[in-house]
């Protein structure tokens, strides 16, 4: 048997009970990781359920900072029974097979090209601790440390993170400690020389931080000024609302008197959650929610509203696996339809991308200012994947010159100053935004009633055809103008020749620079384009014009980005090669380079490639 | 359209405290049918913000959707409003105050905005106490669509069509107390004298205050089979009280002889005398104002006035603790916490 023999670039895979502590235990370890300076990636693949069902947790260590999904798992850490026939079969040939040894592998598990590791857990553990809820926790602590011998992991940065863990709870670190030094007593006497994966310390990590995209999202949301929020629960967006009060809980206490600087109101749904926003930032608050898939489809007419009666609206949607409920605890990015064109009647929102937290964080801020300028629903497309697993990414920046882009607002002095005549909806400037007013500003001046209804240039109602049509054209004007303002797509060429283009978004990014960077090893150049933003600039449709073969990455079955850009930038379908992953877990290198190689993919059912990577297959 | 508005006024129309006339509380031409309820019910919010020396650019009218939800065009031109969706008046009424507790907030609605499609947010409403007057016109029909039964059709009634509801009615004042409303009360649009003082004694509550205007469609629901006919409710109306609205600034003048009132201080300090027909009806509990609606809905009678009231209560931001200041006021320096903090923030996810 050849063993897979690798430093610092290996996926290990932890199947787990969900509910049974195994989080604190594999974070633990994917941080110990982390503070090597080693670049990480942990992906927690559970179930939507609070206890008892399987729950994985893989994760990517790779020195060259390749932080997507690889594909393949090199070394398995086996502690679910449901599961551990797919467990065992899903270790790559060379791998590495860690189980709970306390009680014997039945018959069937014959595989003699991995290596099986049986460690006693339950045994160690409750020879050990005799406290039955410590025991659970502990049993999880023990393969961490059993790990910490097995790849030579530095045992003292274990140590160390176990008691910045515990910093204010001491007494608990202790057998938190004493669990990993059993398990790496263990593992040192009985499989000494026995794994070939290993982590050393690296440079290659340097003021980097290791976050979630949901709490960089929260954060961007309070730096930039967002102070009223309605919002109902739902998976994987829940976290972002969490964050903002967080935060807001620290940084937003009126010192005199403790009030909050902030409203936050759990509303009764989503409908209730989009209209607190809507009529908050009407009333010139930056205002936000966020949520998932089946709420944006509840949002949709309150959506329509803000579109036409031009109101800014921050909205996060955390991207789960549908349609309908779908797989609420997968990652997916298919509301891309339905947010861009949420609502009956012609209707566009603008959409932003973001890839890793530090985007998050940057996007969150933005989205509030060019809600305000562009008066209108600005959409923040994260998914589950970016929401709510840790990445490492850029630290987070933020000027203290920065202002706040209010947008076209008039001030009570400006309605006493007015010399012309105003309208709502009176395009002014050519730019197709006109100026609003809030309530309460000016005596006799300013007053308008916004409504749903077509409405003139003065906000009064109208079922006059060439005043609707008029007011229909100027929101394109706007849509122009919200072009030269959201966030430019990021291009890398590298082959002058234009022959192949790749064009990815979101949390497809990670994965999709890898790919690119075999094929480059192969000597195949392969161009990129990261989409950013929907309106899509000139350079976004140039870039597919201009290419012989373009492949697009998606994480949906229908190429719903493909379809959007085919439909506003007119292009031939046949141009744009699709490349999609529909299995609910972040889209994996090995998956594009595999489609790319394939190329004349067509996605029909038959050519959809079979995905099994959650372990249940039998 | 109900009536052309002649432009001539009286040159010393007389002005209120603040310096208003009568005049500069009116909105646009109505365009509802001639003699609809809901002109009505207009004039008299008009007329309780004249008397209340209510300043029209710091009040916000917010709406849903039907006839009812186009009124607040027809008053105060010179706030701002909002016509919003059809149900979801209470959520764009939520996030206004919220973003600016300072303004005076009217939310209108009808039956089929408030009953049906917008029940949830109702409710919800209601169980925040947001600090809202609303006001629910009601017709027991959909007026917009010409006349289908709403929600709050009595059982048997019928309107136009002529074919009886066969359906339970939702009676919104007694859903609205046991949801936990602060205020409640239910008015008659053809009885002025009652609802002016009922929509200032709304305008005085400190938390969500919902009046009941039954407000005949004269179009589609006005017939001699309904219950919510102009002649059905004038021969069926019960009040519970008679009463006076003092606002805090006036001096009360009055006397009211010992055991014939109830005197409630609302939370600005204005007081609303009560004269009491019937010691049983208390409006200050909860239980005692469900079995008055009750008691009187089993005589066949519609029961009118405030109906309950908790004037010691909290509102929704003082239930999450939010700032004195206007929240749309804030600036970055309120706001941002600034690079160095994010800094730290950077340092502790290392």
């Amino acid at each position: 048997m050849n063993k897979i023999e690798r430093i610092n670039d290996f996926v290990i895979r932890f199947c787990n009970v969900n509910g049974s502590g195994s989080a604190s235990a594999n974070n633990l370890f994917a941080k110990a990781i982390f503070r090597l300076g080693v670049p990480v990636s942990p992906k927690n693949i559970f179930p939507s359920n609070i206890q008892g069902l399987p729950t994985w947790y893989e994760v990517r260590i790779n020195e060259d900072g390749f932080l997507g999904r690889r594909g393949g798992i090199d070394i398995t850490v086996a502690v679910n029974s449901q599961t551990l026939y797919g467990d065992y079969m899903d270790v790559r040939p060379g791998g590495y097979f860690i189980y709970d040894s306390t009680k014997p592998l039945p018959e069937k598990f014959q595989r003699d090209d991995i290596s099986v590791i049986g460690i006693p857990l339950t045994t160690l553990c409750n020879e050990a601790f005799s406290n039955p809820k410590l025991r659970q926790l502990l049993k999880n602590i023990i393969y961490v440390g059993v790990l910490s011998s097995l790849l030579d992991l530095d045992f003292s940065v274990l140590t160390e993170a176990i008691k910045k863990q515990f910093k204010k709870k001491p007494k608990l670190a202790e057998p938190n400690i004493l669990a990993l030094e059993i398990g790496f007593s263990y593992a040192e006497e009985h499989y000494p020389d026995t794994c070939r994966l290993s982590v050393r310390k690296s440079d290659k990590l340097t003021d980097e931080i290791m976050m979630d995209g949901n709490s960089a999202l929260g954060l961007g949301a309070v730096y930039a000024g967002a102070t009223v929020t309605g919002w109902y629960p739902i998976t994987p967006s829940t976290s972002v609302i969490e964050a903002f009060e967080k935060y807001s809980n620290l940084y937003r206490i009126e010192e005199e008197t403790g009030r909050k600087k902030v409203a936050i109101i759990q509303a009764e749904d989503e409908l209730a959650a989009i209209g607190i926003v809507i009529g908050a930032s009407w009333n010139g608050a930056r205002s936000f929610t966020a949520t998932s898939g089946p709420g944006i489809s509840l949002m949709a007419e309150l959506l329509g509203l803000a579109y036409f009666a031009e109101i800014p609206v921050v909205l996060i949607d955390v991207q789960r696996t549908g349609p309908s409920t779908g797989m609420p605890t997968r990652t997916q990015q298919s509301d891309l339809l339905s947010c861009g064109y949420a609502s009956h009647g012609d209707t566009k929102n603008i959409l932003l991308f973001p890839c890793d937290p530090k985007e998050c964080f940057e996007m969150g801020a933005d989205a509030f200012d060019l809600a305000e300028r562009l008066q209108t629903p600005i959409i923040i497309m994260s998914d589950l994947d970016l929401g709510m697993n840790d990445h490492i990414s850029a630290p987070m920046r933020w000027n203290n010159k920065r202002k706040y882009d209010r947008g076209k607002v008039l001030s009570a002095d400006d309605l006493e100053n007015l010399k012309e005549t105003w309208g709502r909806y009176l395009d002014v400037d050519g730019d197709g935004i006109c100026y609003r007013t809030l309530p309460g500003s000016h005596p006799t001046r300013g007053a308008y009633f916004t409504r749903g209804t077509s409405h003139n240039q003065y906000a009064a109602y109208t079922e006059e055809s060439s005043e609707y049509e008029a007011n229909m054209k100027r929101l394109l004007v706007k849509w122009q103008t919200a072009q030269t303002l959201v966030p430019e797509p990021r291009i890398k060429i590298k082959d002058p020749e234009y022959n192949t283009g790749l064009i990815f978004y979101g949390t497809s990014t990670h994965a999709a620079y890898e790919s690119i960077s075999r094929f480059s090893r192969e000597g195949l150049p392969i161009n990129s384009m990261r989409v950013r933003a929907f309106p899509f600039q000139d350079e976004v449709i140039d870039f597919i014009n201009n290419h012989k073969t373009v492949f697009i990455i998606e994480q949906n079955r229908d190429g719903q980005l493909r379809t959007m850009l085919i439909n506003e930038g007119n292009i031939d379908p046949a141009k744009l090669q699709p490349i999609l992953n529909i299995d609910g877990l972040p889209v994996a290198a090995d998956f594009i380079t595999r489609a790319i190689h394939a190329s004349g993919f067509i996605p029909t059912p038959e050519s959809l490639q079979e995905q099994h990577t959650t372990g249940e297959k039998q | 359209m109900s009536y052309s508005r002649p432009g001539f006024r009286h040159p010393n129309e007389p002005a209120n405290d603040a310096g208003y006339t009568r005049r500069d509380y009116e909105g646009a031409v109505s365009t509802l049918c001639a003699g609809c309820g809901h002109d009505s019910t207009t004039n008299a919010i008009i007329q309780a913000c004249f008397e209340l020396n209510v300043e029209p650019h710091r009040v916000v009218k917010v709406s849903g959707i039907g006839c009812s939800s186009k009124t607040p065009a027809y008053f105060l031109g010179k706030s701002h409003g909002f016509n919003s969706v059809h149900g979801r008046m209470p959520s764009i009424a939520t996030g206004a105050n919220m973003a600016n507790r300072d303004l005076l907030y009217i939310g209108v609605s009808g039956d089929g905005d408030t009953a049906s499609i917008g029940m949830g947010q109702f409710a919800h409403a209601l169980r925040r106490n947001l600090n809202l007057n609303y006001i629910c016109m009601n017709n027991g029909c959909y007026g917009l669509t010409k006349g289908q039964d709403s929600a709050t059709a009595d059982r048997g009634s019928a309107g136009k069509k002529g074919v009886p509801n066969p359906y339970e009615s939702i009676d919104l004042c007694e859903l609205a107390i046991e949801l936990g409303a602060s205020f409640v009360a239910r008015g008659f649009s053809g009885d002025k004298r009652q609802l002016v003082p009922l929509i200032k004694g709304a305008m005085a509550h400190n938390g969500l205050a919902f009046i009941d205007v039954i407000s005949p469609c004269v179009t589609f629901n006005n017939t001699s089979s309904s219950t919510k006919s102009y002649h059905y409710v004038r021969e069926h109306i019960e009040a519970t009280n008679a009463f006076d609205f003092v606002p805090l600034q006036q001096e009360i003048l009055a006397h009211y002889e010992e055991g014939t009132s109830q005197e409630i201080t609302m939370h600005d300090g204005s007081i609303i005398h009560l004269h009491k027909a019937d010691s049983s009806k208390d409006v200050t509990n909860r239980l005692k104002a469900v079995n008055s609606l009750e008691k009187e809905k089993e005589k066949g009678r519609l029961l009118t006035g405030i109906l309950y009231v908790n004037p010691e209560i909290e509102e929704t931001h003082d239930i999450i603790n939010s700032t004195l200041r206007p929240l749309n006021t804030l600036t970055e320096k309120d706001l941002c916490p600034g690079e160095e903090i994010l800094e730290a923030i950077n340092s502790a996810l290392r």
